[in-house]
């Protein structure tokens, strides 16, 4: 078996998924005839058609908009942003109408919206953003963001079969930087089920996305360096969040940390951290710690980029800081 | 004399050539346009008084004067077809076309919970595809990318279908309209896009919200035609939307439409519209108000006996009575109802672990001092 990359893993998943169902089709800013911006959806048009794989103005809110008009009607779109910093001029109309419309209107909005998320990579203010704290907060939505290969393409299956809106926030730095070899068969990973990375006892990183690489490389070198051994939580799904896991580590090593690539104040670490408190506080032994980027827009130079964002060697800290309680 | 010019008022008696849709109207047709028209009038009376009342929970929105825009419009629609429309605030006629019953409209401005959306929108916020309609929300222009979806899928589908979809003149400043707009007309969406031009969002009126002289101007920008018609004319507004309907229907795209006509009421009831030049609203309700024309239209041309209106008449108020007395009985929701229904799985969001086995919030009810009240 030929290993696949994170990048050809959603390609995979959206081509198996057009193939499957008829009423999947995708649409966005310069993903037909050039591919898109990173080539994710390179070939689908020359399979699928016009019809299938639309190029669109540049529109976000329109582009969101529409899909969700043809989701009520039993299709089921997939939205490209061609960085996820844009979602935000559809932020309205994720919010306001995508969310709400099953509740208020019993109308169905199955629909993904799904984009490059993230920085380490010298992208500057508006080609680096991770925007999830940002719908946290709605009810309504459902938000993943896979850290392997094998998870990009199970979660975006079950993202585009679920009955309601899954924001899919993929990670360009992990684009061609991982791969590996596909489950076999019909992939799909369920919404809202974390993963256990890396087994340990003596305490927990709770992380998701491009940091789980960061948690796991800081675990080995806290093994190897301290005899500490992390466990990692890749929690995969942000909404729902699967308390369950997060309660078990809890539970298994009193001591958690949560790590995340995205701005601090009002981050999910934030949240993380408050559910931890509500079911878990007489299991901690030390309070729940954050390694998170600065409170700042993310600048493009390396030196000023690699300063705001964690790095492995902050994780390595803040969890001997951790275990040191 | 009025303090200003009021409103362009389209020609009263637009001509009367044989091809107009319109002509091709049977006599019981016409009648039902009546019907709705008095029933959106009638049924809005009852609403102010139940209003009055503290019956209604929330704000109340008239269409008095722009009855005709609304029903003239949806009525050109076609429902064995599948034709859907997106209503605003002040399309309850629209509604009432396409099928939606006084007793729904009556329960969702009581907040009862046998209301369509079970309590959880107001007024006419609220949709059934089944009948071809889908509820607005209160972010103006967002209906416009929707609608745009829902013609797409008709597109793909190749299903004979044309969408409907109003906008207010305020709502064309929003990118939401210009966003959906454009990418119907690129797509060539089977989409009707009807721009109702009643003279003030809110308070601001049209000269402020735009500096295109007529809203069917903004048709250039998308590459589509832009037409405009008199939309206190019920019948000129079933010919210019008949015509756009058929268009699309042929696969040729999107029109836009200007409705010129006039809002008499406030924008919600609170409204004591101090911004409206002195006699304005006057002029209107004497000279162009849009039933009264349609009435003399069904009595001096098409041989329509007064006492056939009369009984038209008497059904809408012995419907909108029995409505009445049906939806004062709805109980409203039950409190834990508001967990239900946000995701399709979980179907339920658990209660706050302080409200576990708490049946209700609040002892009895409290009207709040919200919006909707405050009239001085």
């Amino acid at each position: 078996m030929t290993e696949v990359t994170y990048l050809e893993a959603i390609r995979q998943a959206l081509f198996e998924e057009m193939e499957r169902d008829p009423n999947v089709f995708i649409l966005g800013e310069d993903i037909g005839a050039y591919g898109g911006a990173f080539k994710v959806t390179d070939g689908l048009l020359a399979k699928f058609g016009e019809q299938r794989v639309i190029d669109t103005p540049i529109s976000e809110a329109g582009i969101v908009g529409a899909a969700a008009g043809a989701a009520h009607m039993g299709m089921r779109p997939v939205v490209e942003m061609q960085f996820i910093d844009f979602i935000s001029c559809a932020y309205d109309m994720l919010t306001n109408y995508v969310a709400t419309a099953r509740y208020r209107a019993m109308l169905p909005c199955p629909m993904v919206v799904r984009g490059p998320s993230g920085g380490y990579v010298r992208g500057g203010p508006f080609h680096s953003q991770n925007p999830e704290a940002a719908f946290l907060h709605t009810p309504g939505l459902k938000i993943v963001a896979p850290a392997t290969a094998a998870d990009a393409k199970g979660l975006l299956k079950a993202a585009i079969r679920d009955d309601d809106p899954v924001l899919f926030f993929e990670h360009k730095y992990l684009y061609r930087r991982i791969k590996e070899e596909m489950p076999s068969g019909d992939h799909v990973v369920p919404i809202g089920k974390a993963r256990t990375a890396r087994e340990g006892k003596d305490l927990s990183i709770i992380t998701y996305g491009a940091t789980v690489w960061k948690a796991l490389e800081a675990a080995e070198q806290l093994e190897k360096e301290d005899g500490v051994r992390a466990e990692v939580i890749d929690l995969r799904s942000l909404l729902p969040m699967d308390d369950e896991a997060i309660l078990a580590t809890v539970k298994k090593t009193s001591r958690v940390m949560i790590v995340h690539e995205d701005t601090r104040t009002g981050g999910v670490a934030g949240e993380l951290t408050a559910r931890i408190n509500e079911r878990g506080f007489e299991w901690l032994d030390a309070p729940v710690l954050r390694v998170t980027a600065a409170d700042v827009p993310l600048p493009y130079a390396p030196t000023l980029e690699d300063y705001v964002l964690p790095q492995t060697a902050d994780v390595v800290t803040v969890a001997r800081r951790l275990a040191g309680y | 004399m009025l303090a200003r010019a009021p409103l362009r008022v389209a020609p009263a008696s637009p001509s009367r050539d044989a091809d107009r849709p319109s002509s091709r109207l049977t006599k019981s047709q016409k009648l039902e346009l009546y019907y709705y028209m008095r029933l959106t009038r009638s049924l809005e009376e009852r609403l102010v008084n139940l209003y009055r009342q503290t019956k209604v929970v929330g704000g109340l929105f008239r269409s008095l004067g722009q009855e005709a825009d609304a029903v003239g419009s949806a009525f050109a629609l076609d429902r064995t077809l599948g034709d859907i429309l997106s209503p605003l605030i002040r399309n309850l006629g629209s509604m009432l076309v396409q099928g939606a019953t006084p007793l729904e409209i009556l329960r969702q401005y009581m907040a009862k919970g046998d209301s369509p959306t079970r309590g959880r929108e107001l007024n006419i916020h609220f949709g059934d595809l089944a009948r071809g309609f889908v509820g607005q929300i209160s972010h103006l222009g967002d209906l416009v990318p929707v609608m745009t979806g829902i013609t797409l899928s008709f597109k793909l589908r190749k299903q004979p279908r044309v969408g409907l979809v109003y906008i207010g003149d305020g709502a064309t400043s929003t990118g939401a309209f210009h966003e959906g707009t454009n990418l119907a007309a690129v797509q060539r969406c089977p989409l009707v896009i009807v721009m109702e031009n009643n003279g003030y969002a809110y308070s601001t009126p049209t000269a402020k919200q735009t500096a295109v002289k007529e809203l069917k101007d903004k048709a250039l920008a998308y590459g589509v035609p832009g037409v405009q018609a008199d939309g206190n004319d019920v019948l000129a507004v079933y010919d210019v939307t008949k015509r756009a309907v058929e268009r699309a229907r042929r696969g040729d795209g999107v029109t836009l439409i200007e409705l010129i006509t006039y809002r008499r009421k406030g924008h919600a009831e609170h409204d004591n519209q101090s911004y409206v030049p002195d006699g304005e609203i006057e002029w209107w309700e004497k000279n162009n108000d849009p039933v009264d024309r349609y009435v003399r239209v069904l009595l001096e041309q098409e041989q329509v006996e007064r006492a056939e209106l009369e009984r038209i008449d008497a059904r809408v108020q012995q419907e909108i009575d029995a409505a009445t007395d049906e939806a004062e009985r709805s109980a409203p929701p039950e409190p834990m109802d508001a967990l239900v229904g946000v995701l399709a799985d979980p179907p339920s969001v658990a209660p706050l672990w302080y409200r576990e086995g708490v049946a209700s919030a609040v002892e009895g009810s409290e009207r709040p001092a919200s919006w909707g009240t405050f009239d001085d």
